[in-house]
């Protein structure tokens, strides 16, 4: 099939964007929106052109490298996949597509449909992690997680981080993210002795840099994971907790 | 591990540049929470349930107008004597007017607060058309329902509880069955009263369903994903407090009371 692409070029991080047109001849079926991609650039470096740049790694929908804006979706129409796992069959031929980068305050774009997401690292240096740095191992048995919390925390941690929650939200909310990190280690066993200290910690870090949430439910439809706003809701109570927990663990409540 | 004063700070690696200023934690809870997204939608939410409560009771308080003006006018005059002789005349109803306007107050502050926030969190936005998937109309347009109602607000109580002379000259102060009469038997008034509570139709819905989410009810350990009956029950609430307060004016305009 041969396609239209409108393209966000943009040369660096305070340059002035705009749109180019491309065409993208002979798309077969079953290549991936990504290899799609390389083709044009392959025909645009033999051209002596600048390629275009995006963002790409493992390519097989667990990285969280890749991340487009196609025809105004996050990650383009198909439920459930990253960019990079999207097959060209989707679309039709002779369509034009728009490809725009991640918009947020918090992701700067830094080429072309390249952006900065650094913002989810701060969230995560604020509190995405146990610590458990002294004694051996412990045997993996020894620790018991009930079946339900060991299952609803691995539907958090299935969170690869690409940022199309914020991507899709209205607002440039990252309580998507910022939730799924929270419950995955929220919800087990070896999260709790720092529970409270992470969800403080971790929701004022995603304050600085992100919107509020306003209950629209775009997130979960962007995300490749299919995580569920549900964890916001757990994140919102666990924080109005935290403000309380926090003041009676060191002996002020 | 203790709770630190302030929130950990960020590595030379964030090179994001952040929308907010980071803030020493306050000795006072609330003080942070008020600050945080988070903690302005629980006000938001707790604000809306004192709110949501309000415009129910009122909403059955007004049904008294189908049994003619003895009981509507009865049913205002107890609101009045509320709790009277522990309180004297009208304290009890002063001190519920209290709590609600500071209650619209908190709203509508947190509401813009957190639109300033959501502003800030996208300067620049999609240049191409964005299709969204999951966002209800109702909730897409909850800052202009929210608008209209306020509007429709200061207008209701010029027209029927300030009496003032320019939206309602036939107003007769505890006259309450007659001056609602009067007043929905204009036209051009009924139809803005159909406008308002269509305004908060649409808000109660996002909003009633909204604050669940926020209050984090819907949170995997209590609630199974995709639960119905918290949508059923916004829709429901949502269409029985319009519903009924539309059907004053239109019940005025065709003669069946007034």
């Amino acid at each position: 099939m041969n396609l239209t692409l409108k393209v966000w070029r943009q040369e660096g991080p305070d340059a002035a964007g705009r749109f180019e047109t491309y065409q993208a001849n002979d798309v077969k079926d079953e290549m991936s929106f990504l290899e799609m991609l390389d083709n044009v650039n392959e025909a645009l470096i033999e051209d002596g052109r600048e390629p275009i740049t995006f963002d790409s790694d493992c390519r097989e929908g667990i990285c969280g490298t890749c991340g487009l804006m196609i025809n105004g979706q996050a990650h383009g129409p198909q439920k459930g996949t990253a960019t990079c796992q999207l097959h060209m069959r989707k679309f039709t031929d002779g369509e034009t597509i728009v490809i725009e980068p991640w918009r947020a305050a918090a992701f700067p774009v830094q080429k072309d449909l390249m952006v900065d997401r650094s913002a989810l690292d701060a969230i995560i240096e604020a509190g995405g992690y146990i610590s458990a740095d002294t004694g051996a191992p412990r045997d993996a048995n020894e620790i018991l997680v009930p079946k339900p919390a060991a299952d609803t925390a691995m539907d958090a941690a299935a969170c690869i981080g690409c940022g199309a929650c914020v991507a899709a939200c209205p607002n440039g909310a990252g309580q998507l993210f910022t939730s799924a990190k929270l419950a995955h280690l929220n919800l087990l066993p070896q999260g709790q002795a720092e529970r409270w200290k992470r969800t403080e910690d971790m929701v004022e870090t995603m304050e600085l840099f992100f919107g509020s949430c306003t209950n629209y439910g775009e997130c979960q439809e962007a995300c490749p994971k299919e995580i569920p706003i549900d964890f916001i809701a757990l994140m919102n109570r666990d924080y109005l907790k935290s403000k309380i927990k926090n003041r009676k663990l060191i002996g002020q409540g | 591990m203790t709770a630190t004063k302030e929130p950990p700070a960020l590595t030379p690696d964030i090179t994001s540049r952040p929308i907010a200023e980071r803030h020493r934690r306050s000795p006072f809870p609330v003080v942070d929470l008020y600050r945080s997204s988070v903690g302005k939608k629980w006000v938001m939410a707790l604000t809306g349930v004192a709110l949501m409560g309000f415009v129910f009771f009122h909403m059955v308080g007004n049904l008294k107008m189908y049994l003619g003006p003895v009981d509507f006018n009865h049913y205002a005059e107890f609101l009045r004597e509320l709790l009277v002789p522990i309180l004297p005349r009208t304290v009890a109803l002063w001190l519920m007017r209290i709590g609600l306007i500071v209650a619209f107050v908190l709203h509508i502050h947190c509401a813009y607060g957190l639109t300033v926030i959501n502003r800030k969190a996208r300067p620049t936005k999609y240049q191409s058309p964005r299709d969204y998937v999951a966002v209800s109309w109702a909730a897409r347009t909850m800052r202009w329902s929210g608008i209209i109602v306020g509007l429709f607000l200061l207008f209701h109580l010029a027209d029927l509880t300030w009496g003032i002379h320019a939206v309602n000259s036939e107003f007769v102060r505890g006259e309450a069955y007659q001056n609602l009469a009067y007043s929905l038997d204009r036209w051009p008034v009924a139809l803005l009263y159909i406008i308002g509570n269509l305004a908060l139709g649409f808000h109660l819905y996002h909003g009633t369903w909204s604050l669940f989410q926020t209050v984090g009810s819907m949170s995997p350990r209590f609630n199974p994903r995709h639960n119905p009956i918290r949508r059923g029950f916004a829709a429901g609430f949502a269409i029985l407090v319009a519903g009924v307060n539309i059907s004053f004016p239109i019940m005025v305009l065709a003669g069946v009371v007034g």
